[in-house]
């Protein structure tokens, strides 16, 4: 059973986000950068269905600058076996066809049985590189699993649906599949984890190198957005914020 | 054609975002047609018939009569190669993000998603867990756009008639890879948050399942029920079928008391449409303040139980 799972480095959820001077991005310099938190669910998921089988290879895979070497390290630690980078000079790429492409003509030739990927990156939210990838490799695909269950030559999985509805669907291996956060508790790397990577492969491809399409759609600006509503902001003392927030519920909204 | 409208079909009937999908698509101009699909694409049709559309088509097959990313994406896939049309728009919905990214790599055509709202420098969506917006624009020909939640009014869908016809497909048994079982519900408990009036909903700020209480508390004090954001469901702090949201329910009470949920749009989707919004939250930056009537910077665990002990007296 051989996995790739797809990691992205993104800015942590408490970390500042300045935008940068041609509002392009944000200026990274005082960003902390952590895995993508749907990211490591499907890694979580892909150390699951390996030590349930009792074999298999788990495959760290992510794009980015040097930086992203870190995550894929945090991969490692947590059990992957190798790991491979993509590297870009962009400190951002931000059109998943453009990003799909890389990341097939590094797959095509491993043969995956299984490629897992997050729900969507925290920082673009574009949500589509897994199902992109499936298509390219000419994979079926799904998205949001909730459970997994490889059966021989085919997965069946607990798909998430709308509104509380579940659905299981069964197809062959190989295949690409979206993992739902949530669906398991990704575990902490231990200190010999942490050791043992330090000693396994990161091999290192250029993007550029890998596929030479133009880009297909692209972020021009990013920016605050404008609230157009009225709101009453209160901030301060605990004790006069608790005494207008009873005044709001029992004469404004009259709830009380 | 310029605009194809794929349709979304909801246990029989329209998908909400598939309404608000063809409103969208009327409102970026030109010849507007939609796409059925499956075994109730002619109800699904005939729910547009009196709306302003160039043709309504329909499609059917027998692989069809479920849901499929490789069947759907494949009768998508056919439709834009016979009609060429240079926009394709969907609404924002799970099942859009299964299978339309497949048609996306097929066709090389780029897909937008999550549009939040259209500018002039291009389409609007969130980026950085909402903390910021961003302008994304294509670089093809075409391109495959979805719309979130509420981006466009179903009630500004432009009235008017058209046509309904039956577009043919070619599908073998070998295109469509997966055999999916009949979709369920999982336990659905006896709370009924989508006609709740008053709701205290309860997010990460909460901080450890011992505070969750808290919640509970200040929902007993002024007659409301409790809801909760997806991280604290999937923490297992609160029941699922509290959970508001894309993934959960849809509310729109009189008044909504988020009690540090920090309004990620995941969340947003299935409450702005409340009539009064009081949110608590320590991080003054808090998305959800946005939208707030009443932005309440400070602790959560240091302001309610100070609010119940006021609320009682």
């Amino acid at each position: 059973m051989k996995i790739a799972v797809l990691v992205k480095q993104v800015p942590g959820s408490e970390s500042v986000l300045p935008i940068n001077e041609g509002q392009s991005w944000i200026n990274e310099d005082p960003v902390t950068f952590v895995m993508n938190p749907p990211d490591n669910f499907a890694l979580e998921e892909a150390l699951l269905i390996k030590e349930r089988k009792g074999e298999g290879e788990v495959v760290v895979v992510s794009m980015g600058p040097n930086r992203v070497q870190k995550v894929i390290r945090e991969g490692l630690a947590k059990g992957g076996d190798r790991g491979i980078h993509i590297e870009e000079d962009e400190p951002i790429e931000t059109d998943p066809l453009l990003i799909a492409k890389r990341f097939a003509a590094v797959l095509k030739d491993e043969n995956f049985d299984l490629v897992l990927t997050g729900l969507q990156s925290d920082d673009t939210g574009m949500g589509q590189t897994g199902v992109l990838l499936g298509e390219i490799l000419g994979m079926p695909t799904a998205t949001l699993a909730i459970e997994t269950d490889i059966q021989g030559e085919s997965i069946r999985l607990k798909r998430e649906l709308e509104s509380g509805w579940f659905q299981w669907v069964q197809f062959p291996l190989p295949a690409s599949v979206s993992i739902q956060s949530g669906l398991n508790t990704p575990r902490y790397p231990s200190l010999k984890g942490i050791m043992g990577a330090k000693k396994k492969e990161i091999k290192t491809v250029l993007g550029s190198e890998l596929d030479a399409s133009s880009r297909s759609q692209s972020i021009d600006k990013v920016f605050v957005s404008q609230t157009s509503k009225q709101t009453e902001v209160i901030d301060g003392d605990v004790d006069v914020a608790v005494q207008r927030i009873a005044e709001i519920l029992r004469s404004e909204i009259k709830v009380v | 054609m310029n605009i194809l409208v794929v349709l979304e079909d909801n246990q029989g009937s329209l998908h909400r975002l598939s309404r608000e999908a063809v409103a969208g698509a009327q409102k970026l101009g030109g010849s507007v047609t939609a796409l059925a699909i499956g075994k109730n694409a002619g109800s699904l049709a005939s729910e547009l018939s009196s709306y302003e559309l160039e043709e309504i088509l329909t499609v059917e097959h027998d692989l069809l009569s479920s849901y499929s990313a490789d069947g759907y994406s494949e009768v998508v896939t056919q439709v834009i190669q016979s009609k060429s049309p240079k926009t394709i728009v969907v609404g924002h919905t799970y099942q859009t993000r299964d299978f339309m990214p497949r048609v996306s790599a097929k066709l090389d055509i780029p897909f937008i998603p999550d549009i939040i709202s259209l500018s002039d420098e291009g389409f609007v969506k969130q980026v950085l867990n909402a903390k910021l917006n961003a302008s994304v624009s294509s670089e093809s020909d075409q391109m495959i756009l979805s719309f979130q939640s509420a981006a466009f009014n179903d009630e500004e869908m432009i009235t008017g008639s058209s046509t309904i016809t039956t577009f043919d497909v070619e599908l073998d048994v070998s295109s469509v890879r997966s055999t999916s079982e009949e979709p369920f519900q999982e336990a659905a408990g006896d709370v009924d948050l989508e006609n709740a009036e008053l709701l205290v909903s309860v997010g990460r700020g909460i901080e450890k399942e011992e505070n969750v209480h808290l919640a509970f508390d200040l929902a007993e004090v002024i007659g409301a029920e409790v809801s909760a954001s997806r991280p604290v469901v999937d923490s297992g702090w609160v029941d699922s079928f509290r959970q508001v949201g894309s993934s959960g329910h849809n509310v729109a009470p009189k008044l909504y008391f988020s009690l540090g949920v920090s309004g990620a749009i995941q969340h947003v989707v299935g409450m702005k449409g409340s009539k009064n919004i009081i949110a608590i939250n320590k991080d003054p930056e808090a998305p959800i303040f946005e939208l707030s009537d009443y932005a309440i910077v400070g602790d959560v665990l240091e302001i309610v139980p100070k609010l119940i002990e006021a609320l009682k007296n």
